[in-house]
C-alpha cells in the first residue's frame, strides 16, 4: 500500500472516530445511550473476524490445490488478524455488555460464536507449532483450517436455535432497527477497518516472505567445515 | 504387455533444505535396476517417490503402461514394496496379515491359496503365529510375499538384505530373479552384497 | 485370483482388520472404556440424590464425559498406523477414500460400544428419570455418530503431529462443538420435557445434516492429510 493510502486511512478513520462521538447522537432505547457509540466499532472488528476466517478458508483450499508455499503464508496471516480481530470484537462487546447487560459475559450466541473462532485459530496455530516440517505443517494446517469452516458455520446457524440471544438480528443490513446515522458512521468504520486489514495483511505477508528467504539461505550455504583451515 | 517408469527432473525438499535434486531416469521391462549410495543420501526418499508413497516438490513420476499414463490409483495396483520401514501388522498372525493386504488389493483369495503362498516361502508351519513371534528373516519373507501377493509389474526393494543371514539372502535373489523375467525390479541399497542385482540407474551422492 | 476394485471393499477390509487389531491388542476400547467409566463412577459418587442436581446439569455432564473418552481414544486408529509404520503399508495398498470410510466405521463402532457401557451405567448410577425412551435412544445413536464424523479426520491429522495426546483434544473440540450442544440440548428434551419428540425434531435433523457435511468435507481434505 503506498503512502497516499496509509495517510487517507488514517485521516478517515480519525474522521469516523470524531463522527462517532460529536456528530453520532446518544442512542436512546438503550440503558447508557451515551456508551451505545461504542458499537460503530464493535461491530466492524466481528464482522472483520468472520472475514478472515473466510480468507483463511479461502486461501487453505488453494493451498491444496496448487500447494505453493505462498498460498499457506496468505492463509496463516488472514488466520493471526482474524485471532486478533476476534480479540477487539470480545472485548469491545464485553465493555458495552457490562454497561447495557451489567455483566461482561452472557453466553449469548454471538459472544459463544466469536470465543469458538478465537479457539479454532488458537488451535490452528497450535497445530502449525507441532508439526516440524514445513510442507507438511502446510498440508496439516490447510486440512484442519477446512474442516473446522463447515463447523463453525454449523455452529452460528444453530446457537441461536439453543440459547436465547440478547443481540438484536438482521438490524444492519435491513435498518430496520438501527438508525441511518448510526448506519452510516458504523460501515464508514468498517471501510476504514477494511483498509487497515488490507495493510495489515500485506505488511506480515512481506515478513513472511523475507523470513522463508532468510531460511533459504541458510539451508543453501555451505556447512562451515574444519578441513578448510591451513594449517 | 509394456512397463515403463519415467523419473522426470524429480526433487523433493524438506525444510526448504533440497534431499533431492533434479533426478531423471527410465526403466522398461524386464529387467534389475539399482540405485546406489550412501546412508542419508536420499535412496530411501526417492524410491518412496517413485512408489507414490511420497510426492515430490519437483517433477513427477510417470507410469507408462502401453505408452498410456497411469492415474494414482492402477498406479497402487502395479506396485508391490518391501522397505524396513514399512512394516507389518504384528499382532496378527502371518495369514491375517497376508489375508488383508489380499482382501484390500481386490484379489479373491480362499485360505487354502494363502497357505500354499506360505509354503512357498516356508511359513506354512508359522501361518497361525502372530507376526510379533517371527525372526527378522521371516518377517522380511512374509513382507516380500505380501508385497507381491496382487502381482504386481513393478517391485521396490530398499535395502532388501540387511540384517539376513545367507539363505536369506540367497531367497532375496531368488524372488528378484523370478520378478526381474516379466517386469520391473528397483533396489536401493548400498550393501557390496547386493551390488550384483541389477544395473545402477541412479548413483545418489552423499 | 481375480481382482475387483471399489473404495467400499478397501473401507470393509479396513475396518475387519481394524477389529481384529483391536480384538488382539484392546487399546482403543481400553482407553475409551476405562476413561468413561471412571468418570461415571466418580460422577455417581458426586452427583447421585440425594444432592439435589438438576436434569439439564446431567444431561450435559453425559455428553461431555463421552466426548472426552471419544477424545481419550479415536485417534488410535490412525496414531497406531503411524506408530508401528504400517502407515506406508496401508497407503500402497488401499485408496485414501477406503481408509477413511475403512477408520469412520471403526470409530463409530467404538463410538457406539462406548455408550452401550456407559449411558446405562450413568442412568442407573445418578438415577435419571427417563420421560421418552425412544427419542433417547436415537439421540446417543445420532449424537455418538456425529462425534465420530467430526473427529475422525481430525485423528488422522493428529497422527501426523507431536505431541498428540494434548493436540486432538484441542483440535477436535472446535469442530465436535456442533454435534455436542445439540445432543445435550435433545437430551434435556428427552428427559424431562413434555414435548419429547416434537420438541427434539429439529435437533435431530441438525445432527444428520452435520453428518452430512462434515463426511464430504472430510473426504475431500483427507487424501492430503494422508498422503505425503
Amino acid at each position: 500500500m503506498n503512502a497516499v493510502a496509509k495517510i487517507l486511512t488514517g485521516v478517515w478513520i480519525a474522521g469516523v472516530t470524531v463522527a462517532a462521538f460529536l456528530w453520532l447522537p446518544p442512542a436512546q432505547g438503550f440503558r447508557s445511550p451515551e456508551s451505545a457509540r461504542i458499537v460503530v466499532f464493535h461491530v466492524p472488528c466481528a464482522i472483520l473476524t468472520f472475514v478472515a476466517f473466510l480468507v483463511n478458508a479461502w486461501y487453505s483450499w488453494f493451498y491444496l490445490r496448487r500447494r505453493e508455499p505462498l498460498l499457506d503464508m496468505k492463509a496463516s496471516v488472514a488466520a493471526e488478524l482474524g485471532l486478533l480481530f476476534a480479540v477487539l470484537a470480545t472485548v469491545t462487546g464485553s465493555l458495552f455488555a457490562m454497561e447495557q447487560w451489567g455483566s461482561a459475559w452472557n453466553w449469548d450466541p454471538r459472544e459463544t460464536s466469536i470465543v469458538m473462532l478465537m479457539l479454532v485459530y488458537a488451535a490452528y496455530f497450535v497445530l502449525r507449532g507441532a508439526v516440524e516440517e514445513s510442507g507438511k505443517r502446510a498440508r496439516l494446517s490447510a486440512a484442519y483450517a477446512l474442516l473446522a469452516f463447515p463447523a463453525m458455520v454449523f455452529l452460528i446457524w444453530i446457537m441461536p436455535r439453543i440459547v436465547e440471544s440478547l443481540h438484536p438480528t438482521n438490524t444492519l443490513f435491513t435498518g430496520s432497527g438501527l438508525d441511518p446515522v448510526y448506519r452510516i458512521t458504523l460501515w464508514s468504520f468498517f471501510v476504514g477497518m477494511m483498509a487497515v486489514f488490507v495493510w495489515m495483511f500485506r505488511l506480515r505477508l512481506r515478513v513472511e516472505m523475507l523470513e522463508a528467504r532468510v531460511r533459504r539461505r541458510r539451508q543453501t550455504e555451505p556447512e562451515p567445515t574444519l578441513t578448510g583451515v591451513q594449517p | 504387455m509394456n512397463w515403463q517408469i519415467e523419473l522426470r527432473r524429480v526433487g523433493k525438499e524438506y525444510n526448504e533444505r533440497p534431499v533431492l535434486q533434479d533426478i531423471s531416469a527410465s526403466v522398461t521391462a524386464p529387467g534389475v535396476w539399482t540405485i546406489l549410495g550412501p546412508n542419508g543420501s536420499g535412496k530411501s526418499t526417492l524410491l518412496k517417490i517413485i512408489a507414490g508413497l511420497l510426492t515430490p516438490t519437483e517433477g513427477e513420476v510417470v507410469y507408462l503402461h502401453n505408452g498410456e499414463r497411469l492415474n494414482a490409483q492402477q498406479r497402487r495396483q502395479v506396485v508391490g514394496m518391501v522397505a524396513p520401514d514399512i512394516a507389518l501388522y504384528r499382532p496378527l498372525t502371518a495369514i491375517e496379515n497376508l489375508r488383508f493386504f489380499a482382501r484390500a488389493r481386490g484379489v479373491r483369495v480362499q485360505d487354502g491359496d494363502l497357505l500354499s503362498l506360505l509354503e512357498q516361502v516356508h511359513l506354512r508351519s508359522r501361518a497361525h503365529d502372530p507376526v510379533a513371534t517371527f525372526s527378522t528373516g521371516m518377517v522380511q519373507r512374509l513382507k516380500v510375499l505380501t508385497a507381491l501377493v496382487h502381482r504386481p509389474p513393478v517391485l521396490l526393494l530398499d535395502e532388501p538384505g540387511s540384517n539376513l543371514d545367507e539363505a536369506g539372502m540367497e531367497f532375496i535373489r531368488h524372488t528378484v530373479r523370478v520378478q526381474a523375467e516379466h517386469g520391473i525390479v528397483i533396489v536401493a541399497t548400498n550393501d557390496t552384497r547386493e551390488l550384483d542385482y541389477g544395473e545402477p540407474l541412479i548413483q545418489l551422492g552423499a | 485370483m481375480s481382482r475387483s476394485s471399489s473404495w467400499a471393499r478397501e473401507a470393509l477390509a479396513v475396518f475387519g482388520k481394524d477389529c481384529l487389531l483391536e480384538l488382539r491388542t484392546r487399546v482403543a476400547l481400553g482407553a475409551v472404556l476405562l476413561f468413561a467409566v471412571t468418570s461415571v463412577v466418580a460422577s455417581g459418587f458426586a452427583l447421585a440424590p440425594p444432592s439435589g442436581v438438576a436434569g439439564e446439569v446431567k444431561a450435559s455432564l453425559l455428553w461431555v464425559i463421552v466426548f472426552f473418552a471419544a477424545i481419550a481414544g479415536l485417534s488410535r486408529v490412525f496414531v497406531v498406523e503411524e506408530e508401528t509404520r504400517t502407515a506406508d503399508a496401508l497407503r500402497l495398498a488401499v485408496s485414501p477414500t477406503g481408509v477413511f470410510v475403512g477408520k469412520l466405521a471403526f470409530n463409530i463402532a467404538l463410538m457406539w460400544a462406548l455408550c452401550v457401557v456407559t449411558v446405562p451405567l450413568y442412568l442407573l448410577l445418578l438415577e435419571v428419570p427417563v420421560r421418552h425412551w425412544s427419542l433417547f435412544v436415537t439421540v446417543v445413536i445420532l449424537g455418538s455418530t456425529a462425534l465420530a464424523c467430526a473427529t475422525t479426520a481430525v485423528g488422522a491429522i493428529v497422527a501426523k503431529a507431536t505431541m498428540r495426546g494434548a493436540l486432538f483434544g484441542v483440535l477436535a473440540f472446535p469442530v465436535a462443538l456442533p454435534p455436542l450442544l445439540v445432543a445435550i440440548h435433545a437430551t434435556k428434551a428427552a428427559w424431562l420435557s413434555e414435548g419429547g419428540w416434537r420438541m427434539a425434531t429439529g435437533d435431530l435433523q441438525v445432527l444428520v445434516g452435520f453428518m452430512l457435511v462434515i463426511v464430504p468435507a472430510s473426504l475431500l481434505v483427507f487424501e492430503h492429510i494422508w498422503s505425503e
